[in-house]
């Protein structure tokens, strides 16, 4: 990990002179200022450098890629593992051949790879902190149009029935697009039960 | 399948160097023992062995083309 001190006129002009020598942005880096500096009479008499210290963060898209890439290798599947990064969540898109057993029944597999590049990604920097998604062939996206069309059914049975119905255990993620989706519905309510990784979701008739 | 449960634990522990498997094979199930520093046990099985699972629905995915049962067994 690289680390530079710099100095400059003023603390912007001390860090645009660290970047500069890095050759980094902004966003790439941890900044630290050591002394805020003076300006002096007329910019001459008592004034005082200001120093930073600019110090480079360590890339966790990088990371997250060559951990997917290698725990895919080992699997057996070639992937080219795309980034795509928006504020605190990096999105790992899995493009190649064989991608379906990556991802497994209902995505068990490509749930147990996502949990274990969040913790692979978040545990190399305790200064950072990122939500990690991983997806293949647009699998996120497809599951989340399923669950929707899953609450929809079990909320109706749990009307015409007149009991509750439990829906079988599923992560964090995927509980809370269900709970979401029949937040404002009218007839029923929605809780979950049991522990992680086993909690499920309980859809409850409004009596 | 050994360096699979290597290349997933070794990045997650603060002792790379210690992790451990060693396998043992009989006609109809591979056996998998992942051994680690003591410090770093919390850090493969996690709470309610959510970690745990995790590695292993990886490793019978990736073993699913072989015919004999998989286990993969933690200290």
């Amino acid at each position: 990990m690289r680390e530079i001190t710099a100095s400059g006129q003023t603390v912007e002009e001390a860090k645009e002179n660290a970047l500069r020598q890095l050759g980094l942005t902004e966003d790439q880096v941890n900044l630290e200022v050591i002394d805020e500096g003076k300006k002096g009479l007329l910019g001459i008499f008592g004034s005082k450098r200001a120093y930073v210290k600019v110090q480079e963060k360590i890339d966790l898209a990088k990371i997250g890629q060559q951990f997917l890439q290698s725990v895919s290798l080992e699997m057996g599947v070639e992937v080219d593992v795309k980034v795509h990064n928006n504020d605190d969540e990096l999105v790992f898109e899995l493009v190649g051949e064989k991608i379906g057993l990556l991802i497994g029944k209902r995505g068990q597999t490509l749930n147990a790879l996502q949990y274990l590049t969040h913790l692979a990604v978040n545990k190399v920097d305790a200064s950072q902190y990122v939500t990690v998604v991983v997806d293949a062939e647009n699998y996120r996206e497809r599951r989340n149009e399923t669950l929707h069309q899953l609450a929809e059914k079990l909320a109706s049975k749990a009307v015409r029935t007149g009991e509750d119905v439990k829906i079988e255990p599923m992560p964090s993620f995927e509980r809370k697009i269900i709970h979401t989706a029949l937040h404002d519905h009218d007839s029923v309510t929605t809780h979950s039960e049991g522990k992680d990784p086993n909690r499920y979701i309980v859809i409850k008739p409004n009596k | 399948m050994k360096a699979l449960i290597e290349t997933i634990v070794q990045p997650l522990v603060d002792h790379p160097e210690e992790v451990q498997v060693t396998v043992e094979e009989t006609d109809e199930k591979i056996r998998y023992h992942l051994t680690v520093n003591e410090n770093d046990v919390g850090k493969v099985i996690g709470k309610n062995g959510r970690i745990a699972k995790a590695i292993r629905t990886v490793v019978h995915a990736a073993g699913s083309d072989i015919d004999k049962k998989i286990f993969v067994d933690i200290m």
